[in-house]
């Protein structure tokens, strides 16, 4: 993972920590982890003073996890390969189904030709390695749709059109 | 006919300036080939045996005049002055050179067409029955429904990278012309007693490695429901489909995997929680877009034309065309006429772009402007006079696309095979060529009656070999090209996957093969009004196994 996150336009230094599996939580801040460990510690997740993050990997269903949203202030969805488009499912089931406004990120094979796909999934933040991507981010370089033929999980922050219910306009 | 409004028109002007960055950061060496190819394919550019190939989307394959003069023109100026229209009602260019492809698109853009999702692990172009909006069968126009899918599958951010491609056909009329049990999902239009809009809905049918018929989830699913049902299929199995193995991706082994019962369970499930919320399909919005495609102002006309009735008297090739080429239209004194692109010994599916401005032409003046594209890679000009159909097959002859064989045995759909395709094992285009000289006589033709044969040249089964009444597949073996000859395959309502016969036959020897097939028939039929499609259901494989391999 970077030391930055992608949001809102900028680059923001990360304050979330991720211990691995065998790192002992930190006794406060924001401190996120994977499914398993996620669902084995959740009682000393709770009770630390800090907030919760769950790291999800393709694959690894929301069974478990929707039971702690109240908690939950951070998902994180990796993307092993770019091309295998799960987590965007996920994601969109967080936003619509369960109404999670916590910070939702993709993070992994995250690049420049998928963020507005990204983004009007309903993810809110991207942790990008990749080096051309981040330089495309930061210069505004990144040239992407602004008009779309369906309503996504992104509906605040989309305009409508006058003429037909599912066209969105974003910025 | 649809027509881009500004949204529309903004829409693929931005696309194609996103696809014009992608392409110039390929070009400058910053994307890999690797990491491209996804971004292309998104685009319906491929990387064939000898070029770059561009699929220009023909959405529910139908075209105006305008438009099939704008693929002349690039034909002529980017290609080698001819396309090729495929069985996903689509045109593809096979000699295109990447850096041109953007300046395509922008051209393609003017007359409000595109090429996006026509390949890719996406939601790819919609198809419909080739008739719709003309034929005499339909409920009502499947294409407005066509149109909405298209809408909302294009670039949707949750299904732009699903486990493999995935397939949406759409008909109106209960004799099924779009093939919906063989798509990822199908859409069978009807009308309930209430006099309200449905769709049975059929999921899981494919043709490819694994042939499977569709499984129909729901008979009856109300018109508001439309998106919402499909966003739920879509979401199960971009969720659950499988990603492990490119050849049992496609949503067929998740339903077969899972079971009928339990996917429609799934689905079920996930449409629960989408049912009466943004996707909702309204009346008003529906009319709105069907407005559309309203039927052209076609005057009112006796049923019968005498004129078109004495001069098939004269003219026996214009009586055969007649009963071949032209379908019954739901406007009296009008006609369905189909353009074969199966002239004896031609490529299936290729038109020059001389004959695409010809026939443009003819569209314009006869056909109200409209154009359709089939499957079977035919054109049609779905609005025809009964009267104009002497001087339009007079004027087709003189393009050489005269042919009165819709239907019959050298109407022969095929792949581009070997010739093209980097995926290929064989060659399909010139066994059709053979096929096609082969049984060049008309009255033979007219003789053999009804029969559909279809040729891939891989397993991948892009010529419909699967559900060909003869289907011939491309295999390799031991680096020679064999084919694989299956029988009793249909598309239509009564769909079934054809059955492979025995071993493969030679290039040299699978034409004679084809015509034991057929000569088998010939003497088997109960009567000269039995297709072979029946005869052969009702025989079974044996007497033409029979034929073919014991001597
Ligand atoms: S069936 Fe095979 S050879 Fe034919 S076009 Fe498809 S992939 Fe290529």
């Amino acid at each position: 993972m970077s030391d930055d996150v992608f949001r809102d336009g900028a680059f923001h230094a990360e304050t979330w920590s991720f211990p691995k599996d065998d790192e002992k939580l930190p006794p406060s801040g924001p401190v996120a982890v994977g499914k398993a460990r996620f669902l084995i510690e959740i009682q000393a997740l709770r009770s630390r003073n800090g907030e919760i993050g769950v790291v999800l990997t393709p694959g690894e269903s929301l069974d478990g996890i929707v039971d702690h949203l109240d908690r939950i202030t951070l998902v994180a969805l990796r993307f092993t390969r770019y091309s295998d488009g799960r987590p965007y499912s996920i994601a969109r089931i967080l936003r619509d189904r369960y109404d999670y406004k916590g910070e939702l990120r993709a993070t992994g094979d995250v690049l420049r030709d998928q963020v507005k796909f990204l983004l009007r999934a309903g993810f809110d933040t991207l942790d990008v390695a990749h080096a051309g991507t981040r330089e495309a981010l930061r210069s505004g370089a990144v040239v992407a749709m602004t008009h779309h033929y369906q309503p996504a999980s992104a509906e605040t922050s989309e305009g409508r059109t006058s003429t037909a219910p599912w066209r969105r306009v974003s910025s | 006919m649809y027509r881009y409004d500004e949204f529309d028109h903004a829409f693929v002007q931005e696309r194609v300036a996103e696809f014009r960055d992608q392409v110039a950061r390929r070009l400058s060496g910053e994307l890999t080939e690797d990491q491209f190819k996804p971004l292309r394919l998104m685009n319906g550019v491929y990387l064939q045996l000898h070029a770059y190939m561009l699929r220009i989307a023909i959405p529910y394959g139908t075209l105006s005049s305008r438009q099939l003069r704008r693929l002349a023109h690039i034909g002529r100026v980017y290609d080698r002055d001819f396309g090729h229209f495929t069985t996903r009602q689509n045109l593809q260019f096979n000699w295109i050179r990447l850096e041109d492809v953007p300046k395509i698109l922008e051209e393609l853009a003017e007359v409000e067409m595109h090429a996006i999702q026509t390949s890719g692990n996406c939601i790819r172009n919609v198809t419909a029955d080739h008739f719709a909006g003309a034929a005499a069968d339909e409920v009502a126009d499947p294409r407005p429904y066509a149109e909405i899918l298209r809408q909302w599958s294009s670039l949707h951010p949750e299904f732009s990278f699903l486990p493999r491609k995935f397939k949406v056909a759409v008909t109106a009329a209960p004799h099924d012309r779009a093939a919906v049990q063989v798509h990822d999902i199908g859409l069978h239009l009807k009308m309930n007693e209430k006099g309200d809009r449905g769709f049975a809905v059929w999921v899981g049918g494919g043709q490819g490695r694994t042939p499977m018929v569709a499984k129909k989830v729901r008979d009856f699913l109300p018109e508001a429901n439309l998106l919402a049902y499909c966003e739920a299929i879509l979401r199960v199995y971009n969720l659950e489909g499988r990603r492990d193995n490119k050849y049992k991706a496609r949503i067929k082994i998740l339903v077969h995997e899972m079971g009928e019962a339990e996917i429609t369970r799934a689905v079920e499930a996930e449409f629960a929680t989408l049912q009466g919320k943004a996707l909702t399909v309204s009346a008003p919005e529906v009319d709105r877009i069907a407005r559309y495609f309203a039927l052209p102002d076609l005057k009112a006309l006796p049923a019968v034309s005498e004129a078109y009735e004495a001069a098939k008297r004269v003219d026996p090739a214009l009586a055969l065309f007649a009963k071949r080429n032209v379908h019954p239209h739901k406007v009296p004194g009008y006609g369905i006429l189909t353009i074969s692109l199966k002239p004896i010994g031609a490529p299936p599916g290729d038109a020059t772009s001389d004959q695409m401005g010809a026939i443009a032409d003819l569209a314009e003046r006869y056909s109200a402007d409209e154009l359709r594209v089939s499957h079977e890679q035919n054109l049609v000009l779905p609005h025809v006079k009964l009267d104009d159909i002497p001087v339009v097959f007079a004027q087709l002859q003189k393009i050489g696309l005269g042919s009165a064989n819709a239907g019959f045995v050298t109407d022969i759909i095929a792949c581009p095979g070997l010739d093209f395709c980097s995926l290929a094992n064989a060659r399909s285009i010139p066994v059709a060529q053979r096929l096609s000289e082969r049984f060049a006589d008309i009255d033979r033709q007219v003789d053999i009656g009804d029969l559909k044969i279809k040729i891939s040249g891989c397993i991948n089964a892009c010529g419909h070999h699967h559900v060909g009444h003869i289907g011939i597949l491309g295999v390799d073996r031991k680096g020679e090209e064999f084919y694989q000859i299956t029988l009793g395959g249909s598309g239509d309502e009564t769909c079934s996957i054809g059955e492979i016969v025995g071993p493969g036959f030679s290039s040299d020897g699978i034409v004679d093969a084809v015509e034991t097939v057929i000569e088998t028939y010939l003497k088997l039929r109960a009567s000269a009004d039995e297709p072979f499609l029946a005869t052969y259901r009702r025989l079974g494989q044996e007497p033409f196994k029979e034929a073919l391999y014991v001597r």
